[in-house]
């Protein structure tokens, strides 16, 4: 197994950079999800890191050794990729046994070798088939066999899981996180759906527009996103931000809502805008409480059922139509025009910069 | 809510799916007659040189066309030996002799005696090597600078393209004689060297477009995952890529060799004799005193025959169509 570290690697076409210079360790062991929109640069940073793409600068490092310019066959890690890319022409026997003989192991080693993996991921009964008789989660599974079998130091994943149906997703993302638990192997995953990289990640790394824009935790980028970016990506839907004028202690927000700021963040606010400024305010669905008074009032412009929850889309009754989604429980039933009022947990309050969209920190 | 599924009643009928209607097994018959009505009519020209080369003289050119007739090897024994005229008196001294074997017999039917092979058969070989071994040539070269325009980032790749193609764009007989006055001074005029290299060039433009269209259908991603499997981008090439590009090779090598083994004006321009292919030889039988038709028939029949071979050998690959790949779209 293996740490990767990158150190200022970036990639550009032409002028234009499709990876911004970044630095990211993955430790041993790790299960790290590069997340974000298509054509953000997670792609292009893992084929970086599997030596199919070059860099145009910056070092990677694989357990301390320089591959910046290694061939990927001399990298030791193994590429699960997004449309499995099974040799058509090989039966499924020999496609998990071709990474084997490129190392030269003797017939027996590979026999044993195949078998046991083929064991593992319960897919004995296909071994004499071609890949393209068979399902996608099939594939899928004999695509992580071919990735496994070498027992390579890092395993890297291009949306493994994006050309399955949704039920065979579920099933296939428990079947990936179970075999990285079993395995310990470092992981590197690349998805676009959010639900999944808070699912399988012990780290994730968002990135948009070719730049990093935060490396945290599920819970971190969750709960402390970095910025309006990660606020919005994260999350279905995403956090409420509203707009505001900060003074004294108040945020004005539309609708001629005033919500007072809890201390701890009060006095952030202070030290960023003195007296008074813009801010904007963050929060999740569930940070809202509803019923039993609070500060703010909105209307309700919908309701929809959710089987545990009920999520409720608020007007804000101000200028532009702000809306905000709350979640509150499933027994509440709410009329459509129903003046709401609630508060907000202040614990799961986020205050962002309005002209650098940076989150602030609290001040405890 | 909607209400439970009910579990579905037994089937009462056949829901067996071998078991074709009546109705389309009409139309599949019906089919069926046409398409070989149509294998028929293509096969008449070739049915129709099959029949003349077996012909004699007389019958090969009766008014109205003789269907059925005595088979003879006349053709045949025109085309592959060379002979003379006997006079009345020869002939009568050949008709006592016992030594002569059945193709003699033919020949002093017709009062000549034969005097040794003809050249056809070199000829015939001449083409083999030609046409063989530029055919290796243009696939092979073609297909690796074919995986290269579909793989790498060359530099005006585009233009490079339609330069290839450019060689195609203008008629070959307009540059035999630049061509002629070229080979003669290198001395490479009435070679097989020549012709071969000739040949190659020209199919060339024509190979690596068509490959390269068949490259380009095999995505990438299969020599990549075999790169981070452990292999060189070589070893890639020739362990996922070709195997999967078969069909297109074939169908390259069938469309070369057709093209180098019919071609006509440079081989009549650019040979003489040592390396003077089929197709400008066969019409030189036509003979002397009255066109042997016969032999003609027979020399296009010996012709048609290596090509018909390749074309069989192959066709495994040419029906087998795009690949079935374990690539999802």
């Amino acid at each position: 197994m293996a740490t990767i570290q990158l150190q200022q690697v970036e990639k550009k076409f032409g002028d234009v950079y499709a990876v911004q210079p970044m630095d990211l360790t993955i430790q041993d062991g790790e299960f790290v999800v590069l997340l974000g929109p298509s054509g953000c640069g997670k792609t292009t940073t893992l084929r970086m890191i599997s030596g199919l793409e070059a860099v145009s600068s910056g070092q990677i490092l694989l357990n301390g050794r320089d591959v910046t310019w290694a061939h990927p066959s001399d990298r030791d890690i193994a590429f699960v990729f997004q449309f499995f890319a099974l040799y058509p022409h090989l039966s499924v026997w020999q496609n998990i046994a071709f990474p084997l003989q490129a190392q030269g192991e003797s017939g027996a080693e590979v026999e044993k070798r195949v078998a046991e993996v083929a064991a593992l991921l319960r897919i004995e009964h296909l071994l004499r088939l071609r890949p393209g008789a068979l399902s996608g989660g099939d594939q899928q599974r004999i695509a992580l066999a071919r990735a496994l079998v070498r027992r390579p130091a890092a395993f890297l994943m291009d949306e493994p899981l994006g050309a399955l149906d949704a039920e065979l997703r579920e099933t296939m993302r428990a079947e990936i996180k179970r075999l990285h638990i079993d395995q310990h192997a470092t992981t590197v995953y690349v998805t676009h759906d959010q639900i999944e990289a808070m699912a399988m990640g012990d780290r994730i790394v968002v990135m948009s527009n070719a730049v990093v824009q935060q490396v945290g935790t599920p819970a971190d980028v969750y709960h402390k996103p970095h910025n309006l970016f990660v606020a919005r990506f994260i999350g279905s839907p995403g956090m409420n931000l509203l707009s505001g004028g900060y003074a004294d202690g108040i945020v004005a927000l539309p609708g001629g809502n005033r919500y007072p700021v809890p201390e701890a963040w009060d006095r952030a606010l202070r030290a960023r805008l003195g007296q008074a400024g813009r801010v904007i305010v963050g929060f999740r669905p569930e940070a809202t409480r509803i019923g039993g008074g609070g500060a703010l009032t909105a209307t309700v412009y919908a309701a929809d059922m959710h089987g545990g929850y009920t999520m409720l889309h608020l007007s804000l009754n101000g200028e532009d139509g702000e809306m905000v989604h709350a979640r509150a429980s499933r027994q509440e039933h709410f009329k459509i025009g129903e003046v709401v009022r609630f508060d907000l947990h202040p614990d799961m309050v986020r205050f962002f910069d309005a002209e650098t969209e940076v989150a602030l920190e609290e001040v405890r | 809510m909607a209400a439970q599924p009910v579990p579905h009643p037994a089937v009462n009928y056949s829901t067996r799916v071998d078991e074709i209607s009546p109705r389309a097994r009409t139309l599949n018959g019906i089919r069926a007659v046409i398409v070989l009505l149509i294998a028929l009519v293509m096969l008449i020209p070739v049915a129709w040189m099959t029949l003349t080369a077996f012909k004699s003289r007389p019958d090969a050119v009766a008014v109205p066309p003789k269907v059925l007739f005595e088979p003879t090897l006349e053709g045949f024994v025109s085309l592959l030996t060379s002979r003379r005229q006997l006079t009345t008196q020869q002939i009568e001294e050949y008709s006592q002799r016992t030594d002569l074997n059945w193709a003699d017999q033919i020949a002093l039917s017709r009062g000549q005696a034969i005097t040794g092979p003809s050249n056809y058969p070199q000829r015939l070989a001449n083409s083999l090597i030609i046409a063989g071994v530029s055919t290796i040539f243009s696939v092979a070269l073609g297909l690796l600078s074919a995986y290269s325009f579909s793989r790498f980032n060359i530099p005006g790749a585009g233009d490079l393209l339609f330069f290839i193609l450019s060689t195609r764009m203008l008629p070959p007989v307009v540059v035999t004689i630049p061509v002629f006055l070229m080979y003669r001074a290198i001395g490479i005029y009435d070679t097989h060297l020549g012709m071969i290299i000739l040949y190659t060039v020209f199919n060339l433009s024509f190979s690596v477009w068509l490959l390269k269209g068949f490259l380009d259908e095999i995505p990438r991603e299969y020599e990549e995952a075999a790169m981070v499997d452990g292999y060189t981008r070589l070893q890639a090439f020739v362990k996922i890529v070709l195997p999967q590009s078969l069909t297109g090779i074939a169908a390259t090598t069938v469309f070369c060799l057709i093209f180098a083994w019919n071609e006509y004006a440079f081989a009549l321009m650019l040979t003489a004799d040592r390396a003077r292919t089929a197709p400008p030889s066969i019409p030189s039988v036509l003979g002397t005193g009255g066109i042997e038709w016969a032999a003609i028939a027979a020399g296009s029949l010996g012709f048609l025959i290596p090509v018909v071979i390749v074309t069989f050998t192959l066709r495994k690959y040419l029906l087998r169509g795009v690949t079935f790949g374990a690539i999802r779209q």
